[in-house]
């Protein structure tokens, strides 16, 4: 089982990319689809010698659902900001110190933090302790802080690296 | 109706997308620069795709579905590129409005191995 289907996530999720790259519902293209989603997450084996264990699904959509609603709100206030001008703006560094201890986890909330406007995760520490944000408009930076870790790291925490 | 949605939908996404590029000429240092492209253009690409795929899925036979992943890579990909533009522009000691903490620094210009540079 391992070794014939390494990533049972990936597999149906390349399936679903396939399909979609080829916008057709056809049974050809599901086929060609599933086959590409069984051999390649073989050949690429080494790349990612273990599966991502994915636990809790219903905190990953919550995760997801607030992720996206913190993209619409921080966009209109990027927005906002570019509008006012530089001299309304606040930049600034801060250090986010990381409970997160793998490299999907820490990979997933940098990503995340940069999608979210106003904010560029800009600089892992080689230990992979704190992670350096670049923020466009920070008023108050504990408060920044504190919200990452909250909206964002807690879930990550939960779904991937739970125990 | 139809028309009016999907004109809507991309007046919003031309809308954002042109502030997402102002914020490149108005914004003061590299790093502030950086959130402009990079950010206010995910409500102007995403309404644009949204526009594209109702307009695609009513008007010819078949539902169209390339959007979803024109976002996904867009999502995966857009991350990324900052985090290493910005990288790069620590690295380099860029001129920043904004201090960048001391500890990149150390590290950065230190050496990897030196002890002292991991605390």
């Amino acid at each position: 089982m391992r070794r014939w289907l390494p990533h049972p996530i990936l597999t149906p999720t390349l399936a679903l990319i396939w399909v979609l790259l080829a916008n057709s519902l056809a049974p050809g293209s599901i086929l060609l689809g599933l086959l590409l989603g069984w051999l390649i997450p073989i050949f690429t084996l080494r790349f990612w010698p273990d599966p991502a264990p994915v636990r809790r699904p219903l905190t990953l959509l919550r995760f997801l659902l607030v992720v996206g609603y913190d993209i619409l709100v921080a966009n209109l206030a990027v927005a906002w900001l570019i509008l006012r001008g530089a001299n309304h703006i606040r930049p600034a560094f801060v250090e986010v110190p990381l409970d997160l201890r793998s490299e999907l986890g820490i990979s997933l909330l940098a990503n995340t933090i940069s999608l979210t406007p106003g904010t560029v995760s800009s600089w892992l520490s080689p230990d992979r302790r704190i992670l350096v944000v670049q923020g466009l408009d920070v008023a108050d930076p504990e408060a920044l802080i504190e919200t990452i870790k909250r909206r964002y790291e807690t879930p990550i925490r939960e779904v991937f690296e739970s125990c | 109706m139809l028309e009016i949605t999907l004109t809507v939908l991309i007046l919003i996404g031309a809308i954002f997308t042109f502030i997402g590029s102002l914020g490149l000429a108005r914004m003061p240092d590299f790093y502030t620069r950086l959130h402009g492209p990079t950010k206010a253009t995910t409500i102007g690409v995403g309404s644009l795709l949204i526009a594209s795929m109702i307009h695609f899925s009513t008007q010819e036979a078949g539902l169209s579905f390339h959007e979803v992943l024109v976002t996904l890579f867009l999502f995966i990909t857009a991350p990324v590129s900052a985090h290493l533009l910005s990288k790069a522009a620590l690295h380099l000691r860029t001129r920043s409005l904004s201090e960048p903490p001391p500890l990149v620094d150390a590290t950065d210009h230190a050496g990897r191995n030196s002890p002292d540079s991991l605390s």
